[in-house]
Order: C-alpha cells, then structure tokens, then sequence
C-alpha cells in the first residue's frame, strides 16, 4: 500500500494512520513528541507551584480572590466535549468518510475557539481589573506562562486543524492525509490533558488556598 | 498489494466485522467521555462546598484528574490499543522526569 493509492470503503485498511512507512515514522515521531511535551508543561507547572501567590507586597491579588470557578467550570465542559468530536471525527475517518469527518472535525474547531475567547476574556479581565499581570508579580509571570502556554497551543491546533481541513478539502482520504488528521486529533486529546491539570492545580487548588 | 486487515478472503464479512469493531471502540469512547464528565463534576463540586479540609480536597482532585487523564490516553488517544509500547515509553519517560521536576520544585525548593 502506498500514499497515493486510490482506495474505496472496501480497501481501506484498518489502520490507516499506520499504513504506509511514512504514516508509522509520523505516529512515532508525534508520540516522542508528547513526550516532551510533558515535560515541557511539567516544568512550567512545578515553576507555578513554586512562585503561586509570590507578590511583592499586600495590594495584590491572590490566587484565591482571583479565580472564578463558573468560568472555569464552562471552559471546561467546552474543550472535554470537543476532545469527544475530535474523537467521532477519528471514528468517521476509519469508516472512510471524509465529509463527515470533517463535519466533526469543525464542531471541534468551534469548541476550541469557544475555548480559546473565554480565556482571552479571562486574561483580560484580570488585567483590567485585578492589574493581575505578566510584569505584576512572580506569581502573575507563572501563571501566564503556565496557562498562557496552553492557550497558545489551542490557537496552533485551531491553525493546524483548520489548514488540514482547507489543504484537503476536495481530496478526500488517503493514505497521505490520513495519518496527518490522526496525529492532529492526538494533539488535540493532548491539551486536553494539559488542561485536566491546568483546572485541577491551578484553578481548583487556587479555590482551596 | 492484498490489504493485510482483510484476511478471511471476504472483503464484506471483514468490513462487518470491523464496522462492528469501531462501533464497539465508540461506545467506550462515549462511556469514558461520561466518566469524565462525571469526575470533573465531582472535582468542581468538592471545591464549591467549600466543606472539607484543603488536606484532603488536595489529594483528592489530584486522584481525579489523574484517573481522567488515563481514561483519555487510553481510550481517546488509542493507547489501549496494539502497537502503542514505543508510545508509552515515551509518554512514561516524560511523566517520571516531569513528577521529578514538579516534586523538586514544590518541596525542595521554597523562597
């Protein structure tokens, strides 16, 4: 089987994300990738840790007088649903269906940017109205680095998602793209993770005090 | 090239198969999603009390994210699935060095 290869619903293999040699590179390749992305975010999570609540003096605001739990609660809800439309999107491409593949993949893509606002207005907010800002304190650097960096990387998977998606639009599947809305969907699930935790020790653990 | 998934020489009855396969996979999809949810529920509701010691709320929302993110790197992310050992070497080798730095820097180092 090559990537070229015109397919139909019958010869589509069962893995296509792993089909070619290309595909298999890639579906590694991306794993040791997430790999360092771990360490990566746990790095900037242990400097969270270590610089949470660390102001120069009392007319800032702390952690706890500073979060909003509703606001995290809808953030939330919004990227967990959109890691299961990303998954029926992988569940469409296995059955070798693009244009519902797609249908899913943008349902994803409005979640993600649903996401992506409510943090923008959070950051805003706490600018404007807490001066909770990146030069403000130790604790106000390491938390938007912390959480600014995931924000970032919900905005590179908007950008990636959407160029797949436009790069393939009158293509179809194949064994040349295939691999690449698998591995897009991995990173996808990806900041979901990151973002179980952003919720748990940032958020809800700032709550707690 | 004879597709190497298709194995009982009818191409129909392996696309039933595997049809039926995914249809299965999904439903656990859906079946952890809501698990998920539901963890995430719980999370939110044990800080919203505001009734129990940060002692034990602390470990205890740790244990639930912990929980979620298996669910979903084993089930969303297919590591449940055949072919996945070089993916958890690296995801693993990643974990035990981030834990590392997460403990160093939340107990040893202190201003």
């Amino acid at each position: 089987m090559h990537a070229e290869e015109k397919l139909t619903y019958e010869t589509w293999p069962a893995e296509p994300e792993k089909s070619t040699l290309e595909a298999k590179n890639k579906f590694l390749g991306f794993w040791f990738f997430l790999g360092g992305e771990t360490v990566l975010f746990a790095s900037l999570f242990a400097t969270y840790l270590a610089l949470k609540d660390k102001v120069p003096d009392s007319s800032h605001t702390l952690a706890k007088d500073l979060y909003d739990l509703p606001l995290t609660f809808v953030a939330t809800m919004l990227l967990l649903t959109s890691s299961l439309t990303s998954v029926y999107a992988m569940y469409h491409m296995k059955n070798f269906n693009a244009k519902k593949m797609n249908i899913w993949l943008v349902l994803t893509l409005l979640l993600g940017l649903g996401f992506l606002g409510l943090e923008i207005y959070e950051f805003s907010h706490y600018v404007h109205e807490y001066h909770h800002t990146f030069t403000s304190s130790a604790f106000g650097s390491a938390f938007y680095t912390l959480v600014g960096f995931h924000g970032a990387h919900v905005a590179f998977g908007l950008l990636w998602i959407t160029t797949l998606i436009v790069r393939n639009a009158k293509r179809g599947l194949d064994l040349y793209n295939a691999p690449k809305f698998y591995v897009a969907s991995l990173y996808w699930h990806f900041i979901d993770v990151v973002w179980v935790f952003i919720f748990t020790v940032v958020y809800l653990m700032g709550m707690v005090g | 090239m004879a597709n190497p998934q298709l194995n009982s020489g009818n191409p129909r009855v392996d696309i039933e198969y595997r049809r039926k396969k995914s249809a299965e996979e999904m439903r656990h999809q859906v079946v952890s999603f809501a698990l998920m949810i539901f963890l995430t529920l719980i999370a939110f509701a044990a800080v919203a009390m505001k009734g129990f010691s940060a002692w034990f709320i602390v470990p205890f929302i740790i244990l639930l994210a912990i929980v979620q993110v298996i669910f979903q790197l084993y089930y969303f992310m297919h590591m449940s699935h055949k072919g996945h050992e070089a993916p958890s070497l690296f995801l693993y080798s990643g974990v035990l060095v981030g834990a590392v730095t997460v403990l160093a820097f939340s107990t040893i180092i202190w201003w």
